[in-house]
């Protein structure tokens, strides 16, 4: 009985996914005719293989509900809808946010009525928010650009 | 046949790529059955599913003018996207350490049963699947994937190769190793 060299092994486990597959062509079907009817472990192998593509191939998942695909559509728009209703909110935001603290602060340093202690406890108070906030946005943009899998959501 | 289901995907794509999101919203009543089926398969959990092939689906929306519709399939580009929902979801899972069972029981709750009339075959048949179920939630992602994208999703070994941006050998050799490791866990059923 011949055994299939092992030089051979790689190729013929190629061939053998193509067969499976239904992707062999007239290049390579006779490579893997050759393969099956020289080898018994080959032949074998093709057997068990094809059978468990038999069974992968007769799995079928359940069907949700119609209205599942009834309301798809509509909930990726609403979704996109909200998007960007979110960037113009945070950008409206981040401008008053940014306004109504320059004000604030230049009308508290103009202030003759607050003590000069009252006048740096709230400016620390600020100015301690502020890096906070830059520190978290930093690092979320830092996550953001390393992780693994951003590169292809991006693409 | 109408002209918005005549109309390919490269037609759709443009048209969205233009700002129509009535193009869009064609492409997405043309993928959504696949997207989601694949989700499911990968995820094994319809709310999950829905969820991240919904969100797939913005995220597309938000980065098609970046798709070069002429080199690609639209799917392959978005499959890309989706799966990188999905696997950031299973690593989440992995990380808070679902116990198995509880996987399972929710992957094989979303095999539809057979339908054959002899109650011995039906379940006999119904075994199987649950055993197919088992073994695929236990494949590592990768192994996973490429069997969900050839046999649930028929996808050919060079769309797949686009997909996951590797060559169509890589494809062939995961493909093996991954039925190989199927097989070894389906061995009592086959």
């Amino acid at each position: 009985m011949m055994h299939l060299p092992e030089s051979e092994r790689e190729r013929f486990q190629l061939l053998l996914m193509a067969a499976v597959d239904g992707e062999l062509d007239a290049q390579t079907r006779p490579q893997f005719e050759h393969f099956v009817q020289n080898y018994p472990e080959c032949q074998a192998e093709w057997l068990k293989y094809a059978k468990l593509k038999e069974v992968t191939q007769a799995m079928q998942f359940k069907n949700p509900p119609p209205e599942v695909w009834e309301n798809y559509w509509r909930s990726v728009y609403n979704r996109l809808e909200r998007g960007f209703g979110w960037i113009l909110l945070s950008l409206g935001a981040v401008i008053l946010l940014t306004y109504g603290g320059y004000q604030a602060i230049v009308a508290l340093l103009a202030d003759t009525e607050v003590e000069l202690v009252m006048k740096i406890a709230i400016l620390a108070v600020i100015a301690g928010a502020a890096l906070l906030l830059v520190s978290v946005l930093r690092e979320k943009l830092f996550t953001a650009r390393t992780d693994k899998y951003q590169k292809e959501i991006e693409r | 046949m109408p002209e918005s289901e005549a109309e390919n995907d490269h037609g759709l794509v443009l048209r969205s790529q233009r700002g129509e999101a009535h193009a869009f919203g064609l492409l997405v009543q043309r993928h959504m059955q696949r997207a989601y089926f694949t989700a499911l398969a990968l995820t094994g959990s319809p709310e999950d599913a829905r969820d991240l092939s919904q969100e797939a689906f913005v995220r597309a929306y938000r980065a098609i003018a970046k798709f070069d519709a002429a080199a690609g399939a639209f799917f392959t580009w978005y499959y890309r996207i989706l799966r990188n929902l999905c696997l950031n979801l299973r690593r989440d899972r992995s990380r808070r350490a679902r116990p198995f069972a509880e996987i399972g029981e929710s992957v094989m709750e979303q095999v539809a049963a057979a339908t054959e009339e002899d109650p011995a075959v039906l379940a006999e048949r119904n075994e199987l699947q649950d055993a197919l179920w088992r073994a695929l939630a236990s494949l590592k992602p990768a192994a996973c994937e490429v069997i969900v994208l050839k046999d649930f999703q028929g996808m050919s070994y060079k769309e797949i190769a686009e997909a996951l941006h590797c060559p169509v050998g890589t494809v062939m050799s995961r493909l093996f190793e991954a039925r190989r490791r199927l097989r070894e866990l389906m061995e009592n059923y086959l």
